[in-house]
Parts: C-alpha cells; sequence; structure tokens
C-alpha cells in the first residue's frame, strides 16, 4: 500500500482513459509488409548478422509455414493476416552513437513523457537501461561499468556479433524453434532484445532493466531476450512496457529464455501496460509471449513476478524447467482485466530433477466485461524425487459482467511428490467498499486499496521502485469500474 | 446548534418496514443514547445515516448542520464530519492498518483543506493516539481488522475516529463483545474525544456502556419509532425493569 496516495492522485489527474496514447514522430526505415524469405534477409542483412544467424531464421521461417496458431486458450479474436504486417522497423540511424547527446531528441521525449529514466536521475539510482524503441536499441547505459565486473548487457543483435559463441550455444535452448506457433515466428524475425551473461560468481551490481515501447503503428513487435548466469551468478532483471494508442491490433510476440546454472539466481520482473483498446476492446495489443527459465545447475532458481494490465489479449506463461536437483521455480503474477480484455496466462513447472520445489502465486482480478483465466501445469516427471508444489490461484470480480476462470493440469509421475493447489474465487464485497466509504474514500480510492491489499503477495515480490509503478497501474487500469 | 436532524424517517428493506417515523435532534456537545430490544431498527438507523447503499429514506429528510444528506454518498457524509463505528467492522486482507490509517488521515486533511501529514509525522501522531487506546505497534502492521480479537476491531474503530476528529460520531452497539477492561478503554477514548462542539451518538442494547460514556439524553426505540426519551436515569430504569413495561405503557 506504500504508493495509494501516488495511485489516487494518479487516477485523479489521469483524464485520459490511457495515459501513454502519443505517438512520436521519428523518421522510420522499415522494410515492406509482409512475411517471405526476402524479409528475413532483409531483417538479417540490417542486422549485419552473420550468415549462421540468417541460416537459423530461414529454418525458423520453413518450419513456421507448416505451423498452425494455437487455439485452446480461452480467448478469441479476428484471425491475423500476417502478411499485412511490417515485420522491421528501425528509427533511421543517422550515425553511431556515442553518447546520450547523440540521440534523436523526439525519442528522448518520448522517453521522458514514459518516465524512463534514461539520465542521470536513473544513473543515481544505480538501474541500467538498455532501451528498445520498436525494434532497435538505441542507447545503452552503464555498460562499462558492467563490464568492469564481467556482465554483459547488450541489445540481442550485438551480441549476435560480439558474442556469437554464447548465443548460439544457447539460444533455441530453453525454448526450441518448434515449440509453438509464435516462437516460431519470433525465431524467424526477432528484431530486437536484450542479452544478458553474468559470469561466474558474479552478483550483477545493479538492476538490469529494459523498457519496451511499440511505436511504429501496424509494427509487430517480436523481441527475444536470452539470460544466461553461470555458477553462483546473480541477476534481477525488470521488463516495462507501454504503448501508444492505437486503431490496428498491434501484434507481439516475443521470447524470453533463462538460463541458471549451479546455485545461480534468476530474478525476472514484468509490468506489462500495454495499449488495452479501447471500452470495446478495439485497437489494443495482441499480446503472446513465450517466457521459459531453464534451471540447468543444481540448486539454481528462477523467480518470474509480472503484473499484467494491459494488452487486449494477454497469452502468456512464463515457465520454469526445473532440471537440477534441489532447484526452484517462482511464479507470481498479478492480472488484471478491465472492459472487453481477454487473459489466458499461467505458468508450466516442469519438475526432472530431485528435490525440485515451485511456488505458483497467481491474482486475476477481472472487471468490466473482462475474461481472466488461470492456465498453469504442474509436472512432476519421473525421477523428480521428493518434488513440491504449491498453487495458490486467487480470482477477485468487480462487478457481475466479467468472469474468471482457473484451469490447472496436475501429471504427476513420482508417488512421493507433493503437489498442493488452492483456489478462491470472491468479489470486492460491499461491506469492504463501504467500510471504506465510511472512512472517507470514494469508490474508486476504496477499490484501488481493496485490489492492492488483494495482490500484496505478488508485490512485494517485486523490486521496489516497480512495485510503486504496479501499484499505479493498478489504479489506473480498474478506473471506472466501480461507482 | 443542531448537529444533526432527523425528521419522520422511514425506510423499508424488501419491501419491509424497517423505520417507521424516526425523528432525532442532536446538538454540539450532547451525548446521545439510543437503547432498544433487538429488531427495533437500531442498526439499520446507523446504515441510513451513513449512507449505506440500500438504506435510502422512502419519506423524511436528514439534514447535517443543514445540509439535506439524502442525496450524498457515505465518503460525502464521511468528509462532512459523520462517522460510524461499526459493530461488526470489516476485515481488509492485504491492507497494513498503518497505511488505511494514513490514507484515510489525509484524504480528511486534504477535504479539510489542510496540509497532509508526512509519513514521518503521521507515524508520530498515529503512536501517540495509539498508545491512548492501548493499541501496541505490532497491532498497526498487521491488515486492517484481519484477525483482530473483538476487543482489538472496537479499539481500531474508535482510533480511526480520533484520528478523523468528526463532529457526530455513531457508535453501533461498540460494547458487543467486549470485557471490562475493554470497555473502559474504548470509553475512556470515547470520552477523550468529546468536547462542547461535537456529538456521539451510543447505540446500544445495554445500559453497561453507559456507565462508562454518560449520556445526557437517552431515547427508546421500539419498531422502528423513537417511543421515549429522557434523561441518564430512564436508562437505568431499563436495566432495572427491562423493555417490556415502557412498551406495554405505549401499546
Amino acid at each position: 500500500m506504500v504508493a495509494t496516495t501516488e495511485t489516487i492522485n494518479q487516477v485523479k489527474t489521469t483524464t485520459d482513459k490511457y495515459k501513454y496514447g502519443f505517438s512520436t514522430e521519428i523518421e522510420v526505415d522499415k522494410a515492406p509488409k509482409g512475411l517471405n524469405e526476402d524479409i528475413i534477409r532483409f531483417i538479417s542483412q540490417k542486422k549485419d548478422e552473420p550468415k549462421w544467424m540468417l541460416d537459423w531464421r530461414l529454418e525458423a521461417f520453413k518450419k513456421w509455414k507448416r505451423m498452425e496458431k494455437p487455439n485452446w486458450a480461452k480467448v478469441s479474436f479476428p484471425d491475423i493476416d500476417f502478411q499485412d504486417i511490417y515485420y522491421y522497423a528501425a528509427p533511421k540511424a543517422k550515425k553511431k552513437l556515442n553518447s546520450l547527446e547523440e540521440v534523436d531528441p523526439e525519442l528522448l521525449k518520448t522517453y521522458e513523457k514514459l518516465g524512463i529514466p534514461l539520465n542521470e536521475q536513473k544513473m543515481l539510482a544505480g538501474v541500467a537501461v538498455d532501451a528498445v524503441f520498436d525494434s532497435v536499441s538505441v542507447a545503452t547505459t552503464f555498460r562499462e561499468k558492467l563490464s568492469e565486473v564481467g556482465v554483459i548487457f547488450c541489445p540481442i543483435s550485438e551480441a549476435i556479433k560480439n558474442h556469437p559463441d554464447l548465443v548460439k550455444k544457447y539460444i533455441g535452448s530453453v525454448v526450441p524453434v518448434t515449440d509453438n506457433y509464435y516462437t516460431a515466428l519470433n525465431s524467424a524475425v526477432f528484431t530486437d532484445g536484450s542479452f544478458v551473461y553474468i559470469p561466474k560468481g558474479v552478483k550483477c551490481p545493479m538492476e538490469l532493466s529494459t523498457y519496451f515501447r511499440i511505436n511504429e503503428k501496424n509494427t509487430g513487435q517480436f523481441e527475444r531476450t536470452l539470460i544466461v548466469v553461470e555458477d553462483e551468478g546473480y541477476v534481477s532483471y525488470l521488463e516495462g512496457c507501454t504503448a501508444p494508442q492505437r486503431d490496428e491490433n498491434q501484434l507481439h510476440a516475443a521470447v524470453v529464455e533463462l538460463v541458471a546454472m549451479n546455485k545461480s539466481q534468476i530474478k525476472y520482473s514484468t509490468v506489462q501496460n500495454w495499449y488495452p483498446g479501447d471500452e470495446q476492446g478495439k485497437g489494443g495489443i495482441y499480446n503472446f509471449v513465450t517466457k521459459r527459465g531453464k534451471c540447468l545447475g543444481e540448486n539454481s532458481k528462477i523467480s518470474w513476478t509480472q503484473v499484467e494490465t494491459g494488452s487486449s489479449i494477454t497469452w502468456k506463461y512464463p515457465s520454469c524447467i526445473l532440471m537440477g536437483d534441489n532447484s526452484i521455480g517462482e511464479f507470481y503474477s498479478v492480472a488484471i482485466t478491465n472492459n472487453a480484455q481477454q487473459a489466458d496466462t499461467g505458468t508450466k513447472m516442469i519438475h526432472i530433477g530431485k528435490n525440485t520445489k515451485s511456488t505458483i502465486i497467481s491474482k486475476g482480478i477481472s472487471a468490466g466485461k473482462s475474461q481472466n483465466t488461470y492456465r498453469g501445469q504442474v509436472q512432476i516427471q519421473k525421477g523428480a524425487y521428493n518434488a513440491r508444489n504449491f498453487t495458490q490461484c486467487d480470482s477477485l470480480l468487480i462487478g457481475d459482467t466479467c468472469s474468471a476462470h482457473t484451469v490447472p493440469y496436475i501429471n504427476q509421475h513420482v508417488s512421493n511428490a507433493k503437489v498442493e493447489h488452492e483456489a478462491t474465487t470472491s468479489k470486492i464485497s460491499e461491506d469492504q467498499l463501504f467500510y471504506c466509504m465510511q472512512r472517507g474514500l470514494d469508490a474508486e480510492q476504496a477499490t484501488s486499496m481493496i485490489v492492492n491489499g488483494f495482490c500484496k503477495e505478488v508485490m512485494k515480490e517485486l523490486p521496489m521502485e516497480f512495485a510503486v509503478e504496479a501499484q499505479k497501474l493498478i489504479g489506473i487500469s480498474l478506473e471506472g469500474s466501480v461507482g | 446548534m443542531p448537529i444533526l436532524e432527523i425528521k419522520n424517517a422511514e425506510l423499508s428493506i424488501d419491501n419491509k418496514k424497517i423505520l417507521k417515523g424516526l425523528s432525532l435532534n442532536v446538538n454540539e456537545g450532547e451525548t446521545h443514547a439510543i437503547m432498544g430490544p433487538n429488531g427495533s431498527g437500531k442498526s439499520t438507523l446507523s446504515y441510513m445515516l451513513a449512507g449505506r447503499d440500500g438504506y435510502e429514506l422512502d419519506n423524511g429528510s436528514i439534514n447535517f448542520e443543514n445540509i439535506d444528506l439524502t442525496p450524498l454518498s457515505p465518503d460525502e457524509r464521511s468528509n462532512l464530519g459523520l462517522f460510524l463505528a461499526f459493530q461488526y467492522p470489516v476485515e481488509l486482507p492485504g491492507v497494513s492498518s498503518t497505511n488505511f490509517l494514513r490514507e484515510i488521515f489525509n484524504s480528511r486533511k486534504k477535504y479539510l483543506g489542510e496540509n497532509e501529514l508526512s509519513h514521518l509525522d503521521f507515524i508520530k501522531l498515529l503512536r501517540k493516539v495509539a498508545e491512548n487506546l492501548s493499541i501496541k505497534d505490532e497491532m498497526l502492521k498487521r491488515y486492517v481488522n484481519f484477525g483482530f480479537s473483538g476487543g482489538e476491531k472496537k479499539r481500531f474503530e474508535i482510533l480511526q475516529m480520533a484520528l478523523l476528529d468528526p463532529k457526530i460520531s455513531v457508535l453501533d452497539e461498540t460494547d458487543s463483545g467486549l470485557d471490562v477492561d475493554a470497555l473502559k478503554i474504548v470509553s475512556e477514548g470515547v470520552n477523550n474525544l468529546k468536547d462542547k462542539k461535537n456529538a456521539v451518538v451510543v447505540i446500544t442494547h445495554y445500559q453497561r456502556l453507559l456507565d462508562y460514556i454518560k449520556p445526557d439524553i437517552v431515547h427508546i426505540m421500539s419498531d422502528g419509532k423513537i417511543i421515549k426519551s429522557g434523561d441518564a436515569d430512564l436508562a437505568l430504569y431499563v436495566e432495572k425493569n427491562g423493555y417490556s413495561e415502557i412498551l406495554n405503557e405505549k401499546s
């Protein structure tokens, strides 16, 4: 509840339904619409990629053409015409940039409006920002400081050129190209994303943060992020998203892969606030993302924390493959849907190693006419002796035109494993609202407070500055849902 | 100066008449007690005053310092200075007590056009107020009313009352579920807040609470109306003879 006052002010001052609904006029260098081998060659050439990368992309494209779109999620939307999308758009690089002063001022203004701290303030706060604007990372800060301890944090396109052995070794190793329709598509056309490498025994000295932003009209964004942490390393990675208001749906199909070696730890936090569309759901972002982490080493740990408030459709299941003995997977999620938003989100915990443990805490909040589904799989494979899982799914309904669904899948192949699942569904009670209002809080303040309370267990997992942002978002996204 | 004027209030719930022409005037500086048997409409009266959904008047009027309360929402009524101590305070899981208190305190300050307190200044103030009610820091770290004992819940209500400094406080069965020690703490808390400018309305089934919070005027409520008013002795009379005699007298 730290930032509740701020939340309220935010709600009060936000007259536009969507604060970040602006776009920036920047010259854009883009490929023609549609997808074929030539477009892929164009992207690869633009990125100055080595041949092996191009071959990998072309192979993925071949496979993608033979695949079918998944339809098992509880979401509905008009068919996507994949030939009607731009697959490459980049702010025109006038020359190689050495410092922030050389960055397009228009671009910097956009960052400022978003509150993206690519400046000294943030430097003082100790966060390195690798900003992805449309598809190209324009500015990277803190790299020197990070490189002193041997940490690599750069756009993946640079990593492909400068650290080809690492990329080659791990890309596609957690999320195979043909994992699903959208991963194959991403593998063929991904344009940017981040690469993080934490060497053995290094605790990354700062939280790494990337702000994604979709800007160019009709540009699907296909980021690819790869994080590898060697033995006894640690990294906390923050991902935050906003997007300008658009009339046509924008497709976003990212792939995130995490690899954790012995006794290492990766904490991946997301606040997602993409344009959810208007009250009828028109014009929002389609967010079809595949995120997966592999606890390859013993005693390793991967934690996903997400606060999902945006997008018209969210299809996302950050997962953990617990291979190393004693490894730990965690998933903390808040998913808020309002108006016509649809979210089908959850996680997969695949227990392979002995004594592996996983925890799933999912909080779904639905308002308006929205649909909110938790879909989670817990798999205890043969050999995963003494594996443990605890799952808790709580749904909160605001009003009576929304719905919440919980779909757990449990596959257990070991007799001494223990899998617990708890699920609750509640409505914001009239008693609670009345109680808060009797103390002078208006309906929106009261709702925001009750909902933030409901999400407490997840919010406390977020890094401090993210938690503040996330609380504001909760207030904004439930605007107009009560009273 | 009248703070609260209720005239001929009629109210029904699910087509059943609960308040049947209730009138009550409360002036600055006064403490009123409303007593009555179960089902006489005492809690309905408190919800009606606070503006709860579904408790709108069919007939009659309620004025608060000459402002018509009927069109106002619960938060607007609260901001004017009307406080209701709940018979059953509501749990807010995940909402820390300290933050909740700061939130309502600053929201009231804002309404009054006064400066909101910084986190640190608020904590200092809160500590002081809480101490008077024997509320420990530990309790303020817990979630609002969550897992509080009956006595803790009631003390927490009075703590909120102290922070909001209302013009009129309606205490709905605040004595229920309290042992003698807790009753003393709560009553002292209420008495300390009492001054010449504000007013208290105590709704209670038993006379016991009135040993600690001395009423100026006692009303007997039955079947949706006030049927008899008098001074503190009326409460003692009820305690001794029960309600039946007064009820019979009227019928």
